[in-house]
């Protein structure tokens, strides 16, 4: 008996041990549960309060709904139905009713405060970004009243700790959701409508977004990286990008840039200072400074990149971006200019 | 011949009875082979198969499950690419909500109502069967699609402008509207088949306040169909003619809003949800009168809870929409309709204890069944309010957490009551008892199945998993959870499996039920296991609302109807006093070639407009054909109203 005892402790130890290791095998830059900023704080607390009320509701309804089967079959015949066990049995569902009541109106209540606060970020020296949503990846745009200080990039948004961001969103073909958990709650962006959002990144470090509606092939690979760091940290990255990359110096990369302008990547991509203007995939100007490619989905090495020029279908099925065959002096000298645009 | 032995509606029938059990079975039977079954009338046949219909999209709607689970169960996984993917969570998805929960609950409906009311068949039994035929045809014209690579591939709710014509070219997403259409039909006229049934053919003394909770829930679903699936089929009217005649109801650079469809399509969406576990409700209802041998305590508390169910549900859409540019003070309302609507539930739990606690349970698999319900649909009932909350949603919404809610609830608010209802009633059906042994197997391995599944994406959901991705990079740490889910699924398989075997072990053994194995106390005990066509041999009179249990030897009985055609007995609506008798079509193919006509005229309008002109004609034919005067027609004299 003892011993049994014994194991089963250890199966408990054990099991409360693998149930840790899973906790922490888990992302902490995509969670609800590491919240970075005051929104995410107050829903992070809301969650809180909401999990403790509905794990004492359900233990309590569970017990009750035990000790009546426990209870009732112990008894060799059903109650009478009298009067005073109606009488009884009313009074307990009665009050069972007003205590639901009673939860759920402070619910709604805890409900409408905390969604009042998050609407209420300080407007005050807040820094705006657009982002639209695109098939299936993230434009970023910084707005400055001074055109040449605006930024545009792609899937990754640096922010200043502190500082109260707004974001004003829309789509460009379908719906998705820019959705930062560890910074706020999600905002869909909607053709046709433009939406606005608010956070603030307390704590320096890396977030990660995800497109939270289904946009059709890629939704699982729509992501992006939100980079909050110290104040100069993000002046001078915002420095870097308002420059215009200099001309390749190297004759590897001045041979890249003519493959860049002379084959399909000139058709969809801009890289400032340079013949390649459109708009349709994201802009390259600054790619090198970027952490990952394919919308979050690859980190920015060599290797993925010339792996996502050859082949993105592989990579990304369905995704916009076509294959495009490269001899391999082609490519290298490509990704050696790409890797130049800091 | 003993009383014992005969279904109890006979024992104090007439002298003659025999022979009025040869006239009535003449008059009542279905003919003979298959085109027999291609014309049946009867409301038995046409439920049973809504019901067996219906369980098989369950199992190929379990199958796409598995198979998400399966490419779900490890990062990166490579069995199915997105293409595929994305069709198989949408087929999921419709076919879960459109051709197994509502038509299997409209199947249930359709069998019991009519037993439970004491009465012979449905109100208007043509038209039962061409609502079976459209839903089938529904149901294959989604597969057909599916097995040529033409499945749905926007999601079962084919948000626009991902669903409309620019962003989901080809004809996948107008198979899905079409589809849709054919459900819509299908589900109109059973629910129209049981309100017009439930207050018109009552058996008499059955006044509103003596009618079965299952249904009073059958009722209130029913009207829930009735307003809310016409939404659904202007929007998926909307989307069919935006794709298919450049309508732009739903493209903004037209003047057209991505957003209406979204409010019209979770105006219907949501009752859907609640059409779905209305019905549910009030299976547990008879499961928990049955298995406490008490009647369910607050009978009018129970009524009140199922009505005001129904309409809140109706106000609750925009909870779908938390995430859209709809103002705060707006989408308030909606959190306080849908914390509201906890309230009902919340009573009819505790009423369901409050029975359980003053009767005697027995610890039949049924019993189990409604257990299991309690327990799970707690826990989708907490997450739902939770969702409820504006800000909150805004973290989980789109996330695996209202993964795990949507199923809780469905599951554990819907199918379980169903499996309970099936262990409960399929004696009655087919006059065979399922095995207890695997059904308590089949209830704990879905019990620790789906619990092992859903529960853990909560977690999931928290960190930051969205719902609807084919794949998920090894990095962001989802894979030991959702290895965890797939494991579930595996168990949750085995218990269908012990279901399944069951059916088929039992479908092959001797007929071992009797007319009551479960000592029930509403009507359909009354009659013989599987009932006969004619369902009662003399219309039952309920004496109060648990007619069997209060007159355990006589149930009394009216006669009056004529045995030489088929005739129904009418009464008034609210206190079922015998108002008139009314005559019921015979059997007609024509039901069954309207049906085919009306699949002419969505299928093919899919691929050319002429389909619409071409499909209408020929529906026109087929209810032409329908109202020909039938032989009965010529010899039936006028009724005559009794007098009273």
């Amino acid at each position: 008996m003892k011993s049994s005892g014994k194991r089963w402790q250890g199966d408990l130890v054990a099991a409360i041990q693998v149930l840790m290791l899973l906790a922490t095998a888990c992302s902490r830059y995509q969670s609800v549960q590491n919240p970075a900023g005051p929104q995410a704080q107050r829903l992070y607390s809301l969650w809180i309060f909401l999990l403790i009320v509905a794990t004492l509701v359900f233990v309590a309804v569970i017990s009750a709904a035990f000790l009546a089967v426990r209870r009732a079959s112990r008894r060799p015949q059903p109650l009478r139905q009298d009067e005073a066990t109606h009488r009884g049995l009313t009074r307990i569902v009665a009050a069972a009713t007003g205590m639901t009541v009673v939860i759920l109106f402070s619910f709604f209540i805890y409900s409408l405060t905390t969604g009042r606060a998050l609407a209420s970020l300080p407007a005050k020296s807040a820094l705006t970004i657009h982002v639209t949503g695109v098939q299936w990846w993230w434009d970023v745009e910084y707005v400055d009243t001074v055109p040449s200080r605006r930024v545009v990039t792609a899937n990754e948004i640096h922010v200043p700790v502190g500082v109260p961001v707004q974001i004003i969103a829309t789509a460009h073909d379908v719906i998705h959701s820019f959705w930062v958990p560890n910074l706020h709650g999600k905002k869909d962006l909607i053709p046709g409508h433009t939406t606005a959002t608010w956070f603030q990144a307390d704590t320096a470090g890396l977030y990660r977004g995800q497109c939270a509606e289904f946009c059709g092939h890629q939704h699982a690979n729509m992501a992006l990286w939100v980079v909050a760091e110290p104040r100069e940290a993000y002046e001078k990255w915002y420095a870097g990008q308002l420059q215009t990359p200099p001309p390749p110096s190297d004759s590897l990369a001045r041979a890249g840039q003519d493959v860049f302008l002379s084959k399909s990547c000139v058709m969809c991509h801009n890289i400032g200072g340079t013949l390649a203007g459109s708009h349709v995939g994201p802009d390259l100007t600054h790619l090198a400074s970027r952490r990952s490619i394919a919308a979050g989905t690859l980190a920015n090495t060599r290797e993925n990149l010339q792996a996502w020029i050859q082949d993105p279908q592989s990579i990304k099925p369905g995704s916009r971006m076509p294959a495009t065959s490269l001899r391999p002096a082609d490519l290298k000298a490509l990704v050696a200019y790409l890797e130049r645009l800091k | 011949m003993t009383g014992a032995a005969l279904p109890r509606d006979l024992r104090y029938a007439d002298a003659d009875s025999d022979q009025n059990r040869g006239l009535l079975n003449r008059t009542w039977r279905e003919p003979p082979g298959f085109w027999g079954w291609l014309t049946s009338v009867s409301h038995a046949s046409i439920g049973k198969r809504y019901i067996v219909t219906a369980f098989v999209f369950l199992l190929l709607g379990g199958l796409e499950a598995g198979m998400m689970r399966l490419q779900l169960g490890r990062p990166e996984n490579s069995i199915l690419g997105p293409d595929r993917y994305n069709q198989i969570f949408t087929m999921h998805g419709t076919t879960m909500m459109f051709l197994f929960a509502v038509p299997v609950m409209l199947g249930m409906g359709l069998y019991f109502v009519p037993l439970m009311l004491g009465t012979r068949n449905v109100a208007f039994p043509r038209l039962n069967a061409l609502g079976y035929y459209t839903y089938l045809i529904g149901g294959c014209l989604l597969y057909a699609g599916f097995l040529v690579n033409s499945g749905p591939d926007a999601g079962w709710f084919n948000y626009v402008p991902l669903a409309g014509p620019e962003f989901s070219p080809g004809k996948r997403v107008d198979i899905w509207a079409q589809t849709i259409t054919f459900t819509e039909i299908s589900g109109l006229i059973a629910a129209a088949q049981i309100i017009v049934t439930t207050f018109k053919q009552r058996a008499p003394g059955m006044s509103l306040n003596r009618i079965p909770l299952f249904v009073w829930s059958m009722l209130v679903m029913a009207m829930m169909v009735i307003f809310a699936l016409p939404a659904v089929a202007v929007d998926s009217g909307f989307l069919a003619m935006d794709r298919l005649i450049d309508t732009h109801f739903f493209n903004p650079a037209e003047g057209g809003d991505a957003l209406l469809w979204q409010h019209i399509f979770w105006f219907f969406g949501h009752p859907e949800v609640y059409i779905i576990f209305v019905p549910a409700l009030g299976m547990v209802s008879s499961l928990v009168e049955t298995f406490t041998r008490r009647p369910v305590f607050g009978y009018p508390v129970m009524v009140l809870s199922l009505i005001a169910t129904g309409f809140i549900s109706f106000g609750l859409w925009v909870h779908h929409m938390f995430a859209t540019p709809i103002p705060q003070l707006g989408q308030s309302f909606f959190t306080a309709a849908s914390t509201l609507i906890a309230i009902p539930s919340g009573v009819q739990i505790f009423c369901w204890i409050a029975t359980i606690w003053s009767g005697k349970p027995r610890f039949a698999t049924p019993f189990l069944f409604v257990l299991g319900f309690i327990f799970l649909f707690m826990i989708g009932g907490l997450t739902g309010v939770m969702v409820a909350s504006v800000p909150f949603d805004l973290q989980v919404h789109d996330t695996y957490f209202v993964v795990a809610h949507l199923h809780y609830v469905l599951i554990g608010g819907g199918v379980f009551p169903l499996f309970g209802a099936f262990y409960y009633w399929f004696p009655k059906v087919t006059g065979r008892m399922l095995s207890e042994r695997l059904g308590k197997l089949h209830f704990w391995l879905m019990f620790v199945g789906v619990n092992l599944t859903f529960f853990p994406m909560h977690q999931l959901g928290l960190e930051g998993m969205p719902r609807r991705v084919y794949t998920y990079l090894a990095d962001m740490g989802w894979g030991p959870l959702n290895l965890v889910a797939t494991l579930g699924a595996v168990v949750t398989v085995l218990g269908i499996i012990a279901l399944l075997v069951n059916v088929v072990t039992s479908i092959r053994k001797v007929p071992d039920a009797g007319d009551d194995p479960w000592a029930g106390s509403t009507l359909e005990w009354a009659t013989s296991s599987p009932p006969p066509a004619f369902v009662f041999e003399n219309i039952p009179i309920a004496d109060s609302r648990t007619p069997l249990w209060t007159s355990m030897q006589e149930l009394q009985v009216v006669s009056g109807l004529r045995y030489d055609i088929r005739e129904v007995l009418i009464t008034s609506t609210l206190d079922a006093i015998p108002d008139s008798r009314h005559s019921e079509p015979l059997p007609s193919i024509w039901p069954f070639l309207t049906a085919l006509a009306i699949g002419v005229l969505f299928i093919v309008s899919i691929f050319n407009p002429l389909g619409t002109l071409i499909g209408t004609a020929l529906a026109a034919v087929g209810f032409l054909g329908w109202g020909l005067p039938t032989q009965q027609d010529l010899d039936e004299e006028p009724p005559v109203p009794e007098t009273r």
